[in-house]
């Protein structure tokens, strides 16, 4: 079994018929309801839903608060390496744009370690670009050994891998996985990925669930909003958030919204994806998946992230830096561009006027 | 009315209001409302407890009457349970521990048979074991047998305030089990838990509504005041529920004479 199945069934509904009859009556009625079925979600996704953003955003926020409270967890990622072989024409990692290379040593990992705790972050998320070559398993097992001794929560964003790999990683102290499918469209996804072993859509797509059986507590999902129409890449990944939370009850499932941003290259997005966009979306969400952690990154602004906080947000990046090595010095070429560069201290100060608890430590090694 | 103090673990408890620490707006205001609850013992997840920083640990905002009730909140078999008891207690939370063994994160359902399993471990340890379980007699018997130190059945799902939706079962278990019965989860309103303690149960643990309110002080306050005020009309006897009134000439009214 695998997501991929219940892709095929819904990958070629006519959308733009399914919107087209949408009525204001179907909205208020999915409004009203208490379950949301995936035909309900999808009324949300709608343009005519577009208007009822309001009576959206009042119910999400009750409903965040209910199940997650008035808190929001932080986090920070750290990039081990950036050496990667595919050629995504979306990213700044791309194997054909030519800059110098990086990667820590374990002497550098533990000095980034340091400076990342000493901001008082607790939970990491560790990322390379995609090479197994540079970043083996191995040397990203070594990294994870170091940093088990900083930090209490450790989930991985890297190349995606075999259960057997990621259960070696659960045991050596990993608890989180992150793995985006960028594009649900496969002829989009082939497109944009044009060479190196990321080109495999079946092998990322069971990614997350190859994580959830190796024993991961947490496995957040999501596409790159900007590749394909935002409404359909939407649908797909709620699905597919759906499908592992009713499959793997003990996983904690969790979605990330990141937009295209600008990098070096020329990646234009095939989807305008507008603010109005993003917070339809996370309203979408809430309502249809009501336990889903939905997590933002410093990819946004301040201002935005501010006024996202009280509809269904549960964790923040803060302070981060994109750059391998990029928090005991300041080096190099980032993966992309980041929009909120406040402190630490500072959205530790902005959560609390905004009358939410900011959570540093939200896992403890066991 | 005699009214006898609740006494769990060796200690005597005036009040019987359990609260928590968990989906507070901030630090400052667990501190606050605690203060404000009368409440004496309160849980707090240990995978939140931040050991290392003295001003994000939260047991720094608890006040020195309470008794700490760790949970185990994240845990997904009796294993993980007794890891995380057993680091609380390493680091110095004392020997209560809440038993929350939940695999299920779409309703945070409790699996009662770990719970089972991991309060048999921790009791033998010496833990003063309350485990949080969907309410079911067998299973609260099972729990009195190995040890448990009270029962904690669930009202409704975590954080829903749904209020006792599981009451006649709830009921069982007040009937027939001599541990003290601690309703936890689901009381989303005072009257709910004036409810329960009407009913008999020992005690009741409230968070989400008290954390989650607009003014968790005056939340907490009203809580405390729907316990006592349920506790009284339990110990003082309430008539009995009838579905019919009491008619004023009766039918049977002639075989006194009447």
């Amino acid at each position: 079994m695998s997501f991929y199945k219940e892709y095929k069934q819904v990958k070629d509904i006519d959308f733009n018929s399914f919107f087209d009859q949408v009525t204001k009556y179907d909205v208020e009625k999915v409004l009203a309801k208490d379950r949301l079925k995936r035909e309900d979600f999808l009324v949300l996704l709608s343009p005519l839903a577009n208007h009822y953003l309001e009576e959206m955003a009042q119910k999400a926020h009750q409903l965040t608060v209910q199940n997650f409270g008035k808190v929001i967890c932080l986090y920070a990622p750290l990039y081990l390496a950036n050496y990667c072989v595919n050629q995504c024409a979306y990213c700044g990692f791309n194997v054909k744009n030519g800059f110098k290379r990086d990667k820590l040593t374990l002497n550098q990992v533990a000095q980034e370690a340091k400076a990342i705790v000493n901001k008082g972050i607790k939970d990491l998320v560790v990322l390379t670009g995609e090479s197994r070559k540079h970043s083996p398993v191995s040397y990203i097992k070594d990294s994870i050994k170091i940093l088990t001794e900083y930090f209490s929560s450790i989930a991985i964003e890297v190349y995606p891998m075999e259960t057997e790999e990621y259960r070696e990683l659960v045991e050596a102290g990993v608890d989180g996985l992150t793995i985006y499918q960028e594009t649900y469209d496969e002829a989009i996804y082939d497109q944009v990925h044009i060479t190196g072993p990321k080109k495999n859509y079946r092998f990322r797509l069971d990614a997350p669930e190859r994580g959830c059986q190796a024993g991961m507590r947490r496995v957040n999902i999501g596409p790159l909003l900007g590749l394909d129409d935002w409404r359909k890449e939407a649908f797909f990944a709620g699905l597919h958030a759906d499908y592992l939370q009713n499959k793997y009850l003990d996983t904690e499932v969790s979605l990330s919204l990141p937009r295209l941003r600008p990098h070096i290259g020329s990646f234009q997005p095939n989807s305008i994806v507008d603010d109005p966009a993003l917070v339809q979306i996370i309203l979408a969400y809430r309502l249809f998946l009501p336990r889903l952690g939905i997590s933002l990154s410093t990819r946004e602004s301040d201002q935005l992230r501010d006024n996202l906080l009280p509809l269904g947000i549960t964790k923040m990046s803060a302070e981060s830096s994109t750059f391998v090595g990029g928090y005991a010095e300041n080096r190099g070429v980032n993966q992309f561009d980041i929009s909120d560069d406040r402190t630490v201290a500072e959205v530790k100060e902005l959560l609390l006027a905004r009358g939410y608890q900011p959570v540093f430590k939200d896992w403890q090694q066991i | 009315m005699i009214e006898e103090k609740l006494v769990i673990g060796g200690v005597k408890l005036e009040s019987r209001l359990f609260t928590g620490t968990g989906k507070f707006p901030s630090k400052e205001v667990i501190r606050e409302t605690l203060e404000a609850s009368n409440s004496q013992v309160v849980t707090m997840a240990l995978r939140r407890v931040d050991f290392d920083n003295p001003e994000e640990n939260v047991i720094n905002y608890i006040p020195d009457n309470f008794t700490l009730l760790p949970n185990t909140s994240g845990a997904r078999t009796a294993e993980e349970v007794v890891r995380i008891a057993r680091i609380a207690k390493a680091a110095g939370c004392g020997n209560w521990i809440k038993i929350e063994a939940i695999s299920d994160n779409k309703y945070l359902m409790p699996d009662n048979q770990e719970t089972i399993k991991a309060t048999e471990i921790l009791a033998k340890e010496g833990f003063v074991v309350l485990p949080y379980i969907s309410p079911d007699l067998m299973v609260a018997k099972r729990l009195e047998e190995v040890g448990a130190a009270a029962v904690m059945p669930l009202g409704a799902p975590i954080g829903s305030n749904r209020g006792l939706k599981t009451k006649e079962l709830i009921k069982i278990l007040i009937d027939e089990i001599e541990l003290p019965i601690i309703v936890d989860a689901g009381i989303g309103k005072p009257s709910h838990a004036a409810e329960a303690m009407e009913m008999g149960a020992d005690a009741v643990l409230v968070n989400t509504a008290i954390a989650t309110a607009n003014d968790p002080v005056k939340m907490a306050q009203a809580f405390d005041y729907a316990v006592q005020a349920g506790r009284i009309a339990y110990l003082a006897g309430p008539g009995a529920v009838k579905d019919y009134a009491s008619a004023s000439s009766p039918l049977t009214g002639f075989l006194k004479g009447e």
